[in-house]
């Protein structure tokens, strides 16, 4: 298949394209450029929906339970679940399908497993490049589930248009609630396992914390996240936060924020595009002089550090 | 933009199996072997897998079964497979399979038949030479 021809199946909703289309994006294949080119203009109707939390919390059943309410009120969904690379090895045992079997023989839905492959901000590289196969596909929300997280992986949010954060009870007190991170970046709390003790005392935490908060740097403070009880293995408030989802849609492009938002992570996108090429250029480059191993040689030496030896790099040019 | 390939491989269990300990060891030899492992879970019909391999782009299927319904269900899972043109994804099996039944499976399709006892070295090298790539 030529980019021309994947391209077309991928707007055509062509799903074997689609599946392609994301392959030759993730890794990075002759004619990934050109075919995110011509896909590009065709995105940005899709709501993108970020999923994340710690391992465990819930993300995929919840993800599964989402899919059929959003299929219930008639929208189609893509969903990428982001599972863990090896470090030492480097497979990966993407497993999130295991919860959404729900879904399977759906052709309103489709779910894309992806490994980090070394990123370390909760997605991989190329979900973003994913979720524009699938927004250019035609499918109407797209959710993001990252890997399980800690407190420090908040890459999603400016992935995503909204942003969910699970949280589970029974993982600590109310320090941790005030900590900077992940709790920052939610724009609807989920309290999942919301049958288990100590679900309504984390609840009351994460009112305590938003009571406190002032608006976000950098966005509107016309909307305050909406804090939902959830269990998603039944299924129970799945409705609920279908709805805060939805009405956080309606926040974005009836205010300024769609445009704060999409500027925003822009930017975001640009940069790591720019850092991307220009590492690899760069690195290349200082290699076929044979300047590479020379500095590496150095910098174990302690004959040069490293930022001098960068310095030399950027001055030889790509 | 550098290339970055990587071996993908879904492994199901097809049918009624109670129990899946035999391919979750085959999953985490994959993954130790630097491939990417989706896994979905048991009882899982020829369609799902089928459309599961279609949606991840796999290089590789394996299926695992312990039921003795292998003659009823891997010709549904190859048909499957056919029908939405997956005809170059390999398929891999194994479980309990008894071998006067491996001649008629490897005549619609499956690459190689593992029984109990299987060195999951051989299977790595076996995906690694069937797909012709020596990396990962």
């Amino acid at each position: 298949m030529t980019v021309k021809e994947l391209a077309a199946g991928v707007l055509a909703g062509d799903r074997r394209a689609m599946a392609r289309a994301i392959s030759t994006v993730e890794n990075r294949r002759p004619g990934a450029r050109d075919l995110l080119a011509t896909l590009y203009p065709h995105t940005g109707r899709a709501q993108v929906v970020g999923v994340t939390g710690s391992a465990g919390s819930g993300k995929s059943t919840l993800v599964n339970r989402l899919a059929l309410e959003l299929r219930r009120r008639g929208h189609t969904v893509g969903i990428v679940a982001v599972d863990p690379t090896s470090p030492f090895s480097g497979g990966a045992i993407l497993g999130d399908r295991i919860r959404m079997r729900d879904l399977a023989g759906d052709p309103g839905i489709f779910i894309r497993s992806m490994a980090t492959r070394g990123a370390l901000g909760g997605l991989s590289a190329a979900t973003a490049d994913a979720v524009v196969v699938l927004d250019a596909a035609g499918l109407d929300r797209v959710i993001i589930e990252t890997v399980g997280i800690g407190q420090d992986e908040v890459d999603v949010a400016r992935a995503a248009h909204t942003t969910l954060v699970l949280q589970v009870p029974g993982l600590g007190d109310d320090v941790q609630a005030l900590k900077a991170g992940v709790l920052e970046i939610a724009d609807v709390f989920v309290v999942n396992k919301a049958d288990c003790d100590g679900a309504d005392q984390l609840a009351a935490q994460l009112q305590i914390m938003l009571n406190l908060n002032g608006p976000r740097a950098g966005f509107g403070d016309g909307w305050r996240p909406p804090i939902v009880p959830t269990v998603a293995t039944r299924g129970d408030g799945v409705p609920a936060l279908v709805d805060a989802i939805v009405a956080h849609w309606a926040y974005l492009r009836d205010s300024d924020q769609m445009r704060v938002q999409a500027r925003a992570h822009a930017e975001r996108l640009l940069t790591e595009a720019l850092a991307r090429e220009a590492t690899a250029r760069l690195l290349q480059a200082a290699r076929d002089r044979g300047q590479w191993e020379s500095l590496v040689k150095q910098v174990a030496a302690r004959q040069v550090d490293p930022y001098t030896a960068v310095s030399r790099v950027l001055a030889a040019g790509p | 933009m550098t290339e970055e390939l990587k071996i993908r491989v879904l492994v199901a269990k097809p049918g009624l199996d109670g129990h899946d300990r035999g391919v979750k060891v085959v999953a985490r030899s994959l993954r130790d072997a630097g491939m990417e492992v989706i896994y979905t879970g048991l009882r899982q019909t020829p369609e799902m897998i089928a459309e599961a391999a279609l949606q991840e782009d796999v290089d590789i299927v394996g299926l695992s079964i312990l039921s003795g319904a292998h003659m009823v269900l891997f010709p549904r899972i190859m048909e499957q497979l056919r029908q939405r043109d997956l005809d170059d994804v390999l398929v891999f099996a194994g479980g309990i399979i008894p071998d006067e039944d491996v001649p008629r499976l490897k005549e619609i399709g499956i690459q190689n038949v593992y029984g109990p006892g299987t060195d999951t070295r051989d299977i790595v090298a076996d995906i690694r030479r069937a797909l012709g790539r020596a990396g990962t």
